[in-house]
């Protein structure tokens, strides 16, 4: 097998962690990058759901099915990460949630929902 | 009963924050808290007792068997912390009935209970369970009650500082997510026990060293070590008084037990500083948080605000006692973790009175009140000597196992270092002193009488706490002590 194929084959069978890593720098670097408090959020859960994405596909076997006791399935996902992966969304609910509502009680607070502006304001001169 | 303490540590506050919902008058909600506080309080004494006695205690929930199910792992250094922690809760919600009276808006009293008791339940959880998933959802539960308590706060800024911590802090936890994944991706275990027995056979892997270094990062970002440290003082400058004296003592402790817990139990010693630079890296960033944050700390018109860059050079000298590595340096970073919790919730406190009195705790605001309100202004006075580290106070004690652990491994210029860090902490205390004493009250201040007493009390009982442990050691360093031994003992 020459080097090309190797590459490819790394490269496609590790698909899902591709579109992890993709999704995760997406998301951080908006929440880096933009001073608008909704990007923010938007970008913080672009980056909460790669790990979502991470969890889920973790538990994920090829050839199996849910965990569904039947006679003639012999092979199974691995349901616990995504079962642990339900309270993360549930957490990454609620933080988007309360980063909402923050951003709400900001705009109502100083009239604007950019960084720059709120921290000029903060720190006149 | 008795069995089933670890459990009750945790759960009679969370049960106990919605009930407040239902019984809505503020003075009862009030009381209630402080009961839920107070026996949680004597839980983790309970809890200490059996530990110290009979050694570890495991809890296994809904009778599960460990690692299949969720197990609650109480050894020598998590009794210590829920101790610290309980007793911190405790003491400040004494305070919080006249403390929110001006600083939280009347409608909102009922909720800000709610969320201090949940807030409490997190970093509870996080201390008492043996599970690396289960510490992510306390966390979450403390974090996401940590943001809305500072937002109760009434100046806008809290607003906006509670908005960046809670950027900061997602991001944190998410670090620990992705770390804990790729633990259970290679090991297919969640329980901290079991990892730290399969981790050192995969340890030469990449997944592994990510994982270290994702968990570690986000552990850092919680804990505001140098350079991390961004959210904490606007967070802690804009929250209401009880609120920052609450979390100042509490909330970075519980970040570093889980720094200490992850490097020594989970990953394991070899693995965190012998394979890793971890040693090298953390002295580095200790030092220099100590410099940084203390030079900041002289600058600060704002008191609460000086207090808070002080907060993250006592991180510093956590990180320095804990980057040694040896029995000594972790009892000192244990002994700091207890002492430094005792004074800064002292100090924010009292900073709490000040703002209660006077309005604004803005240096210029202090002059003169060393007459005006004499015991609050002692109080501050004690509580900052105990900061510098004079003799007496419990600032002195944890400086001097810093200092022979040090001496011990022969690094006598980070020793050098450390006491000229104390030099800086001199300045900004002095500051305040200067202010407070040597200066002219301000001609349009009026008539400013003594903090209530319902602040004076729980203020002196955490100084005379300072004083105390200052003097006598042995509890303290006795159970400081036996948790690292047992830490560089055989894993957890």
């Amino acid at each position: 097998m020459d080097a090309g194929n190797d590459w490819a084959a790394a490269f496609f069978g590790l698909y899902n962690y591709w579109i992890v890593v993709v999704l995760m720098m997406v998301g951080f670097y908006i929440v880096i990058a933009h001073g608008n408090l909704i990007k923010k959020i938007i970008g913080l859960t672009i980056f909460q759901t790669s790990v979502f994405i991470y969890y889920i596909s973790m538990g994920n076997v090829d050839g199996g099915t849910a965990p569904i006791l039947a006679d003639n399935i012999s092979q199974y996902s691995n349901p616990l990460p995504h079962v642990l992966i339900l309270t993360a969304i549930v957490v990454g609910i609620a933080t988007t949630a309360l980063g909402l509502a923050l951003a709400i009680r900001i705009k109502e607070s100083y009239g604007t929902i950019e960084e720059e502006i709120i921290q000029g304001m903060d720190n006149p001169g | 009963m008795i069995a089933h303490l670890p459990i009750l540590q945790v759960i009679v506050p969370l049960i106990a924050a919605p009930l407040c919902l239902i019984l809505r008058r503020a003075h009862l909600v009030w009381l209630f808290a402080l009961f839920a506080s107070g026996i949680a309080f004597l839980t983790s004494i309970l809890l200490l007792q059996q530990v110290m006695d009979t050694g570890t205690i495991v809890y296994e929930l809904g009778g599960w068997e460990a690692p299949w199910g969720i197990e609650y792992r109480i050894d020598k250094l998590n009794a210590f912390l829920l101790l610290i922690i309980t007793m911190i809760s405790t003491v400040v919600l004494m305070a919080a009935k006249k403390g929110i009276e001006k600083e939280i808006s009347s409608e909102k009293h009922t909720l800000f209970y709610v969320l201090y008791l949940l807030s409490l339940t997190g970093m509870l959880g996080i201390v008492a369970t043996g599970d690396a998933f289960n510490v992510f959802v306390f966390l979450e539960i403390s974090s996401l009650s940590a943001y809305a308590l500072i937002a109760l706060g009434n100046d806008r800024r809290a607003l906006w500082a509670a908005y960046q911590y809670l950027i900061m802090g997602t991001i944190g936890a998410t670090f620990i997510l992705i770390g804990i994944g790729m633990m259970y991706q290679m090991t297919g275990t969640l329980n901290m026990e079991d990892l730290s027995r399969r981790l050192p056979e995969i340890s030469q892997t990449r997944t592994v060293f990510a994982a270290f270094a994702f968990v570690i990062v986000g552990i850092c970002l919680k804990l505001a070590l140098f350079p991390l440290h961004l959210w904490l003082p606007n967070a802690y400058s804009y929250a209401p008084s009880i609120v920052t004296a609450f979390f100042a003592a509490t909330a970075t402790k519980v970040a570093i037990y889980l720094l200490i817990r992850f490097t020594f139990s989970v990953f394991g010693l070899t693995f965190s500083f012998t394979t890793l630079p971890l040693q090298t890296l953390f002295i580095v960033l200790g030092l220099l948080g100590i410099f940084v944050a203390s030079t900041t700390a002289i600058y600060q018109q704002n008191v609460k605000r000086l207090f808070a860059y002080s907060s993250i050079a006592q991180i510093g000298y956590m990180i320095v006692g804990f980057s040694i590595s040896s029995v000594t340096g972790l009892t000192a970073t244990l002994l700091h973790v207890f002492n430094h919790a005792l004074m800064k919730s002292a100090l924010f406190l009292a900073l709490g009175a000040v703002m209660y009195r006077v309005g604004s705790v803005d240096l210029k605001h202090f002059h003169g009140l060393g007459r005006q309100m004499p015991l609050t202004m002692a109080a501050i006075v004690v509580g900052g000597l105990s900061l510098i580290g004079v003799p007496l106070t419990v600032g002195f004690v944890s400086k001097w196992y810093l200092l022979l652990a040090l001496i011990e491994q022969g690094w006598w210029p980070v020793a050098v270092l450390v006491l000229l860090g104390s030099l800086l902490a001199i300045i900004y205390v002095w500051r305040i002193v200067e202010a407070a004493y040597f200066k002219p009250p301000l001609a349009n201040t009026g008539d400013i009488k003594e903090a209530p007493l319902q602040y004076l009390i729980p203020i002196w009982i955490l100084i005379l706490a300072n004083i105390y442990f200052g003097i006598d050691t042995r509890l303290t360093v006795s159970v400081a002590q036996a948790a690292s031994q047992s830490l560089f003992g055989v894993g957890l």
